[in-house]
């Protein structure tokens, strides 16, 4: 923590997408605030504003988080990815070039959500981690595949009221394969 | 440059990706509240807390005093607006004249706005602002045989009526005479209604995200009084609509705001707010009857329908219209009636009428089905009019037929065994429905201005609004087609009031009408361009407008169909639902890009899911207002509720048609949760006609006898 | 949401003293309820500790053969981790059927513990609630309560706790490790909520300005033939309307051990002990269990509109102790 200038500012640096940005926040200003409305990062959108809906979603250290239930200034140092920081350069991210080629979206609010989301659940799914829809948790039982009911389950925090569920689960399901094919090559 | 054209493929009908995919998928695009404005202020909404009365005062000193605090606003200290005149959709619902008086109408009607310089500050002195009512009893109450009910036109007669319906009720070998109810439902697009207001050069700005920029823009030029010209809204990218985003309490506050503060304030509602705000689709209360010979051909069609609507706006939810237009009969009578209770004011939301309508109608004839024991498909293809059977005008095409063939042929419908309640699964009963859509397809006049660029490109200038339709795309691969070039050499602008007059995206009258417009002005360019000769600089520009085309279009009924199926597992033992697989095939004019056509459709039905299972407005009559206004309580349908929803079309062509377009984003909606519910039947053995189809309800039906 | 100042705890003695230093200090862990009601204007903190860099993060054994959980393991941590999954697989469960993984990645322990109802009228301060307001009135009796409790409510509250881990740490005899700044403490899971009574907006028996350290589950061989069911409006993300956590070993044909607990139904997760007592030494078929659910659901005083949880409940009972008696049979 950085000296306070008030007790109820605080100077913050947060790491979003790599980059370290020293800002003073107002104890109140959520992650999501603080990227939409002191950092230019529109990308994250606010959808409630509850973690009712998944918009909001960003990676934290590596892990999806909703961002309008996280405060800024206890977002500090920890490394944040948003929806602008996915791609490398102009190479789009393995999961935006399935939504885009699957037309996995239509008014695209939910989307970077959608996006941010999948990544992490693809990297949960092989890292073994079991869901609601898994029929045996057991260790001993092995890995779920990641079946279009387990990418469902896997993404049902992120609401689309466009309706564009059956492409997104296509988009997923098309960028995981490609990543464990690209495992299979590399090993 | 040269300007011959080349013989090229057609860009209709050719899978397209999004044109504005890139940005949408990397966070580029910006939707209202996303674009910075040097010295923003932020407002806050606060909204009465009683459901019926008057303020008596508010405690602005304290309030004013909070940090950062610039302005409340309030009908004490708010500029005046006009609200006697006639928008593009007619008289404006008052309830968007925020502050020009004390009364108040309903639970969460806007009372004051608190402008800060901060949106965290301005929540807290929104939050802090001590109001005083003087209460008044309240109705919210809404019944089907509300005694203040009275029946009301509203796209369409109040009432149409032939022949004596008692008489061939009583000629008839079997009736179905039952009621159904559909809830209050909220729109809820992700993006929630924003908009920032400022003056710039004597111009009043508002960056707004909205379902068509000429009407919010009229809207708030008659509203503050002002000269068209000095109004210029922009919506580039809409994060959805449905219906509810329109001229709303958040523009008209901000609009007041600049005006006071001189400086950009922006107003966004809140996800709870939006409950009180943005509008919603009225409940219903249904009745159904249906005669019909041993044949299943229908002597009697009777189809009432009740809807509620605000004290001081009459919005008619049109429930009756499939009737109108679906099935005929010796005698025909539909009534829509309305009830005033002290609630917000309803609006059109996706398949305003035909949602709620079909599920009543297509329920009533899944259960005539079941009396007369032939099958729901037989039946309806059994009853397919030659004429309106409202209207008597002849049909431009009616496709319901092939949608049904088509549709059977795919889903399997052929082995259906029609028992109820005898297919199993573990714990799991299994059924199958089906039921038929139909929308209007109509059009509204629209201007379109298209330029040959002297580097060889094309630019499309339409006030059109992309709220997720794909219609962005559609227009470019129209516009390609009409210029006979390649879509990668188009460019449309949307989105700004400064384009001229369009319709709005709604009432899936958007891309037909602005595709109209387009192919009008780049017929034009066309002849203009001639053969070899050279564009000057600023290039080449052809203007269209469609009033006198659309005018000239003969009278008929005009309409996309469609034909819905649906497989559902029930567990008799909790009451859940779970649709298993959903398929539709529609009839729907040409389909410009398949690719987002394939997600209007299956978005609509995914919305019928939704209808059927899990949507919901509770209000609590104590106060009037929402329980659980908020997306933990309402419940959209989410990622684990949709299977594999398939759409198909057919080839849908009226030959006296200029465009061949119809809209496609409500069709898919129409018929969608009366097949979910005729599938429950067919599970269980037990009918579902009030919506949701909730656990509670399933498992206090009980189960088969079987 | 009012203005507060924000402090960041690394030790436990440290987190105790800033919250003691401030009367209306609240400890913040994942902030996934706490942040959201400070929104609602339900919670207004003047100070928030806090306490995710507390070096409570891990789930290890106990030397009898049980799991120490620390309050600051996050909910997707605990459900992924293989002991959990292995020795209390109805505890993974359980957690993955709450919320969103969103959520999960932010949400910890301690918090789930304590974190409060989703009943409407609560989350709304423009209505009457006793336990936001102690005598405010309740409206759900009157009004919305379709999913509202039927066990161990009272005229002052019908609120239910929303948690779906509590329900499998009720089943599986939990007990809650906190610090206070006068010394360490633990709860049985049996005694750590507090009845509702008159006094809704009492929720727990942890003594003023505890930090809940961690939970330890005891060793518990029946768990590990455990399911979690949860029942709710829609495929995931939403609170359950029902929801059972049941452990089962049949010997013989005879129930030999059992545990059973409800969740959604009470204003808190509801351990079934009355149903345990029918079902231990009895035939295990779908008559006994039958029998104990409505044993232990004989004490359910429903309202108007939420009668069909005590049918939803009596029906999971036996549905999920049959699927457990046929898998063990397998």
């Amino acid at each position: 923590m950085s000296s306070a200038p008030s007790s109820t500012y605080s100077a913050v640096t947060l790491t979003v997408n790599g980059e370290k940005h020293t800002l003073t926040v107002d104890h109140r200003t959520t992650l999501l605030d603080a990227l939409r409305e002191r950092l230019d990062l529109t990308g994250t959108k606010k959808g409630c504003d509850q973690g009712q809906c998944g918009a909001c979603t960003v990676l934290v250290d590596g892990r999806r988080n909703v961002s309008c239930l996280q405060l800024a200034v206890a977002a500090e140092g920890r490394e944040i990815t948003t929806v602008e920081g996915v791609a490398e350069g102009d190479r789009l991210h393995p999961v935006q070039e399935a939504f885009l080629e699957l037309d996995g979206y239509q008014c695209g609010y939910c989307t970077p959500g959608q996006i941010c989301s999948a990544i992490a659940v693809i990297e949960e799914h092989a890292a073994g981690w079991p869901s609601a829809a898994t029929d045996d948790v057991r260790p001993e039982a092995g890995p779920p595949p990641l079946t279009p009911e387990e990418i469902r389950e896997r993404m049902s925090g992120n609401l689309c009221r466009c309706g564009a569920y059956v492409a997104i689960v296509e988009a997923v399901a098309r960028a995981a394969a490609d990543r464990s094919a690209a495992k299979e090559v590399a090993a | 440059m040269t300007t011959a054209p080349t013989a090229r493929q057609g860009a209709v009908g050719t899978a397209h990706t999004r044109v504005e995919g890139r940005d949408k998928v990397t966070g580029a695009a910006r939707y209202a509240a996303e674009i910075p404005f040097p010295g923003l202020a932020h407002g806050w909404l606060v909204l009465s807390t009683v459901a019926r009365g008057r303020i008596r005062s508010l405690d602005t000193a304290p309030v004013l005093a909070m940090p950062g605090v610039l302005a409340v606003l309030h009908h004490g200290n708010a500029p005046r607006v006009e609200t006697d005149y006639t928008g593009l959709l007619g008289k404006p619902d008052p309830t968007t004249a925020v502050f020009q008086h004390d009364r108040v109408p309903h639970l969460g009607w806007p009372v004051a706005l608190v402008v800060a310089e901060t949106s965290e500050q301005a929540r807290e002195a929104a939050e802090t602002l001590v109001v005083h009512y003087d209460r008044e009893p309240h109705d919210i109450a809404f019944t089907a045989d509300h005694p203040r009910a009275y029946p009301a036109a509203g796209y369409g007669p109040a009432a149409t009526e032939k022949g004596d319906l008692e008489a061939e009720l009583a000629a008839s070998a079997v009736v179905v005479d039952a009621e159904y109810t559909t809830p209050e439902e909220h729109h809820n697009p992700m993006e929630p209604h924003a908009a920032t207001a400022r003056w710039e050069d004597g111009r009043l700005e508002v960056v707004d995200s909205n379902q068509g920029t000429t009407w919010v823009a009229g809207e708030l030029a008659s509203l503050f009084s002002l000269d068209p010209s000095a109004v210029r809204v922009r919506s580039e990218h809409v994060g959805g609509g449905f219906g509810s985003k329109g001229v709303r309490a958040h523009q008209v506050a901000a609009v007041m705001a600049a005006t006071v503060l001189q400086r950009p304030v922006r107003v966004a509602m809140t996800r709870r707010q939006m409950f009180s705000l943005a509008g919603y689709r009225s409940p219903t209360a249904q009745r159904i009857r249906l005669g019909a010979d041993a044949d299943g051909r229908l002597r009697a069609l009777e189809h009432r329908s009740l809807n509620l609507t605000s004290t001081v706006h009459e919005f008619i939810e049109s429930s009756t219209a499939p009737s109108r237009v679906m099935y005929d009969a010796d005698a025909h009578h539909t009534v829509n009636r309305v009830v005033r209770l002290d609630v917000g004011t309803p609006t059109w939301m996706r398949a305003p009428g035909e949602a709620p309508g079909s599920f009543a109608l297509e329920s009533a004839f899944d259960e005539l089905a079941e009396k007369l024991g032939v099958d729901p498909i037989d039946l309806r293809l059994r009853n397919e009019p030659e004429r309106g059977p409202a209207s008597g005008l002849p049909f431009a095409g009616r496709n319901l037929s092939a949608c049904f063939r088509e549709g059977a042929r795919r889903f399997g419908w052929a082995d259906r065994d029609p028992r109820p309640g005898v297919r199993r699964d573990g714990r799991w009963l299994l059924g199958t429905g089906t039921a038929a859509a139909s929308f209007a397809a109509g059009a509204g006049p629209s201007t379109a201005a298209v330029t040959a660029e002297a580097d060889g490109t094309f630019t499309v200038r339409i006030n059109a609004a992309d709220i997720g339709t794909g219609a962005r795309t559609a227009l470019t691969l129209v516009a390609a087609d009409a210029l006979d070039v390649a879509p990668d050499r188009v460019r449309v602008r949307i989105g700004d009031s400064d384009f001229g007059p369009a319709m709005i995206a709604g009432g899936s009258t958007g891309t037909r009408s602005w595709s109209w417009a387009i192919n009008l002005a780049a017929a034009e360019l066309r002849e203009r361009l001639t053969p070899g000769g050279t564009v000057p600089p600023e290039g080449i520009t052809v203007r269209s407008d469609t009033t006198a085309a659309l005018g000239a279009l003969a009278q008929k009924e005009r309409h996309s169909y469609g034909a819905q199926f649906a497989e559902v597992a029930v567990d008799p033992a909790t009451g859940e639902v779970r649709v298993r697989r959903m398929l539709g095939v529609f009839a729907a004019g040409r389909i410009v890009n398949p690719l987002t056509a394939r997600g209007q459709f299956t978005g609509g039905m995914i919305w019928g899911i939704s209808m059927a299972l899990h949507e919901e407005a509770v209000r609590d009559r104590a106060t009037g207002g929402h329980y659980g206004a908020d997306l933990a309580a309402y419940h959209v349908a989410a990622h684990a509720d949709v299977p594999a929803v398939e759409a198909h079309w057919v080839d849908d062509h009226d030959p006296d048609d200029p465009v061949g377009i119809k809209g496609i984003g409500e069709v898919g909606i129409v018929g969608a949760a009366a097949a979910v519910a005729n599938a429950v039947w067919h599970a269980t053995g037990v009918r579902h006609r009030h919506l949701p189809i909730r656990p509670d309800r399933v498992l206090l039906a009980g189960a088969p006898d079987a | 949401m009012r203005e507060f100042d924000y402090r960041r705890a690394h030790d436990v003695p440290g987190a105790l003293a800033l919250l003691d230093a401030e009367p209306e200090a609240r400890f913040l862990g994942g902030g996934t309820n706490l942040v959201d009601l400070m929104k609602t204007g339900v919670e207004r903190p003047a100070r928030l500790v806090d306490v995710r860099d507390l070096p409570l993060d891990r789930v290890e054994s106990t030397s009898d053969g049980g799991l120490r959980i620390g309050a600051t393991v996050t909910n997707s941590d605990l459900a992924a981790h293989p002991e959990v999954r292995r020795r209390y697989p109805a505890l993974t469960q359980a957690v993955l059927a709450g919320a969103s993984g969103q959520l999960r990645n932010m949400a910890t322990v301690g918090g789930n513990l304590l974190q409060r109802t989703r009943c409407g009228y609560f989350a709304d301060i423009t209505k009457p609630c006793n336990k936001r307001v102690p005598g405010s009135g309740c409206p759900a009796i009157e009004g919305e309560h379709h999913n509202h409790a039927v066990l161990g409510a009272s005229e002052h509250c019908v609120a239910t706790h929303p948690s779906d881990m509590g329900v499998a740490l009720a089943a599986f005899d939990a007990v809650v490790s906190y610090e206070t700044p006068d010394g360490p403490g633990t709860l049985p899971f049996a005694d750590f909520y507090l009845p509702v009574g008159d006094t809704p907006h009492r929720e727990t028996a942890l003594p003023p300005g505890a930090l809940i350290t961690g939970v330890t589950l005891p060793p518990t061989p029946v768990a590990a033939r455990s399911r979690y069911r949860k029942v709710r409006e829609r495929a995931s993300y939403a609170f359950a309307i029902g929801s059972i956590a049941a452990a089962l070993d049949v010997q013989g044909g005879v129930v030999h051990d059992v545990r059973l607990a409800f969740g959604a139904v009470a204003s808190r997760p509801w351990r079934a002990r009355t149903a345990e007592r029918v079902l231990i030494g009895a035939t295990a078929d779908a008559e006994t269990f039958a029998a104990a659910a409505d044993a232990e659901l004989a004490a359910a005083r429903p309202l108007p509109h939420n009668a069909y949880k005590v049918t939803l409940m009596r029906n999971l009972v036996v549905a999920e102790l049959t699927r457990l008696t046929e898998e063990a049979a397998r």
